[in-house]
């Protein structure tokens, strides 16, 4: 009896190859659609900064010496880098979930750590995406100095991260677009609107700044808009180390559901 | 020296005796079922299935639908986990093994299922990517190309296919690592004839190279034609497991089918009909004495024959027999 002939002996490289050829995937399928995906928030962002920017400037006091335009900007980026990030992953395993096709990653040797890094990256890398593009149309409107690069770098990684983590966990969770939508709706929208984009929580009542202190979308946008002017509402080191121990909790719980075959796996 | 990727990134802890590549020359059967057992809530769907598939075999799996085919497959592919036993892929575990034996299994699933975003060729190397493959595995796609009748869809979006080309990339998504063991389950389902003949000329001549195929299907006259060995389930469980040629010995010899009008059978006859419809019974011999048998049994009850075709009984017949309703 013959023996099937198998090639291609393996090697380290070729077991990098499996999730980075996940991760090639799931870049090409937001790039393929990139009006959509990132020229879309690109222009919803923009015309955030117009309308606000129109209406308030002048009239709203957030930090001293900042006009409020350049407050906004890193609002709007950061907010649109993190809801970019959770749209990603969470929308290509909803998809690949209702219409079958994530049955042919299912079937492949990649573990679920592999899983997890190829969607996470790609979530991370089109919320910058994103976020980079806005940043670049609005210089042409404000010229913002960046006081902390580094500090707004690791917000925007950290974030992203923790979007996309939140992204993969919905798109396991929701078995339907309908549930996907009440999540982004119900749960990441409005965090997302009431964290401080748009004021600062020092201009709220003490209750509601309380409240807006638990809620985790203010420590990113807070870090990230400190990495800017230098000033925030709360230290950074504060809202640096909240955000990254929410990202290894979520991460973990998420790891735990793919390892576990969670929705995934009957 | 080979290295296979432990459970995580960054952890290369198997060396070349435990490599899936090295383990592939060994004697292990390409798929060992011991005991499987599958519990959907009170549903027991797998009743303790024992099973062996050697390497090089053309395997049908039989049965009506519902009998647990599917699910069993499932598990092979580690779709669905079991509740009790194990399944090993050339001696690698699917569970505790899993990124070993899926390397060297290859999944054509049931449902039509397509990835809107990229063209056939995308999704081959997306595919062959996913195990490790990369453009020294273009030559094979181009094969599988060519052999599946895609070569010239190669650039077109999966979804502006039509039924039978998006089954042909799904079976060509299967075998883009070159699995040396490929399991097609219902792969000609909705499919012309002319797919079906190129399919499985395509499908022989990988057995004939040494590739293992299991195959589910309702059509039982291709799993007679293919298939050296069958297995039929029914309910969870396996009735019948011998090779194609001793089923049809051992379980149905001949079929006679006569045309005899409203009638009521004698007795002495009834245990030997399989099937009645319009006047026409048809009855299940195991030797041509038994003809006369039917014959003389008829005369006696003064029931004319107005047609008779005798002819060799199939795989059909023999899974009618065992269970008991066409698939």
């Amino acid at each position: 009896m013959n023996k099937a002939k198998v090639t291609n002996s393996p090697n380290l490289k070729a077991s990098f190859r499996g999730p980075w050829t996940l991760l090639k995937k799931e870049l090409l399928r937001f790039w393929r659609v990139a009006f959509q995906t990132v020229a879309a928030p690109v222009i919803t962002a923009l015309l955030y900064l117009l309308i606000f920017a129109h209406v308030l400037e002048g009239h709203v006091q957030v930090y001293n010496g900042i006009p409020y335009t350049a407050f906004l900007i890193p609002g709007l980026i950061m907010m649109s880098v993190l809801q970019n990030a959770f749209a990603n992953s969470s929308s290509s395993l909803i998809q690949s979930k209702v219409m079958g096709n994530l049955v042919f990653v299912l079937l492949t040797p990649l573990t679920h750590f592999q899983f997890f890094a190829a969607f996470l990256c790609a979530a991370i890398i089109r919320g910058l995406v994103v976020g980079l593009g806005i940043y670049l149309v609005a210089m042409w409107f404000v010229d913002i100095h960046m006081a902390n690069p580094l500090l707004i770098l690791a917000f925007a990684l950290l974030g992203s991260a923790l979007l996309g983590t939140c992204g993969i966990i919905a798109g396991i969770w929701a078995d339907r677009f309908d549930q996907m939508a009440a999540f982004q709706n119900f749960i990441i929208m409005p965090l997302s609107f009431l964290s401080g984009v748009f004021y600062s929580i020092h201009s709220l009542p003490p209750f509601w700044q309380k409240l807006s202190q638990l809620n985790p979308f203010f420590y990113m946008i807070d870090g990230f808009r400190y990495g800017f002017f230098g000033k925030g509402d709360i230290s950074p080191l504060i809202s640096l180390s909240i955000v990254g121990a929410s990202f290894l909790v979520l991460a973990l719980i998420t790891l735990k559901m793919l390892k576990s075959g969670y929705k995934l796996r009957a | 020296m080979l290295i296979v990727c432990g459970p995580y990134f960054f952890e290369p802890t198997k060396v070349i005796l435990k490599s899936p590549y090295f383990q592939a020359l060994n004697m292990n059967p390409a798929i060992k079922i011991n005991g499987i057992h599958k519990n959907f809530g009170s549903l027991h769907a797998l009743k303790g299935i024992d099973l062996t598939i050697e390497q090089g075999e053309f395997f049908a799996l039989l049965g009506p639908n519902g009998a647990g085919k599917s699910t069993l497959i499932s598990i092979l592919a580690g779709l669905i986990k079991p509740s009790a036993g194990d399944i090993s892929v050339m001696g690698f575990d699917v569970v505790n093994q899993y990124q070993q034996a899926r390397q060297l299994l290859g999944v054509v699933p049931q449902e039509l299922v397509f990835d809107p975003f990229f063209n056939v060729r995308e999704m081959l190397r997306f595919q062959a990517g996913y195990f490790g493959r990369g453009r020294e595995n273009d030559a094979w796609v181009d094969e599988i190309l060519e052999g599946l009748g895609l070569a010239d869809k190669a650039h077109t979006n999966m979804r502006k296919l039509s039924g039978g080309m998006k089954r042909r990339a799904l079976i060509a998504q299967a075998l883009a690592h070159k699995p040396p063991v490929i399991v097609l389950d219902e792969p000609t389902a909705g499919v012309d004839v002319e797919l079906r003949q190129m399919l499985w000329e395509f499908i022989k001549k990988l057995n004939r190279e040494g590739h293992t195929i299991i195959l589910t299907t309702h059509y039982l006259e291709e799993a007679e034609t293919l298939c050296s060995r069958v297995g039929m389930m029914k309910q969870g469980e396996i009735v019948a497991l011998d090779s194609t040629a001793n089923l049809l010995n051992k379980f149905a010899g001949k079929k006679l089918r006569l045309t005899l009008g409203d009638v009521s059978l004698p007795d002495s006859i009834q245990s030997l009909l399989r099937h009645q419809e319009d006047g026409i019974f048809t009855f299940a011999l195991s030797d041509m004495v038994q003809i006369e048998f039917v014959l003389s049994a008829l005369r006696a009850a003064n029931i004319k024959v107005i047609d008779m075709q005798l002819s060799e009984a199939d795989l059909e017949d023999v899974f009618l027999s065992l269970v008991g309703k066409s698939s």
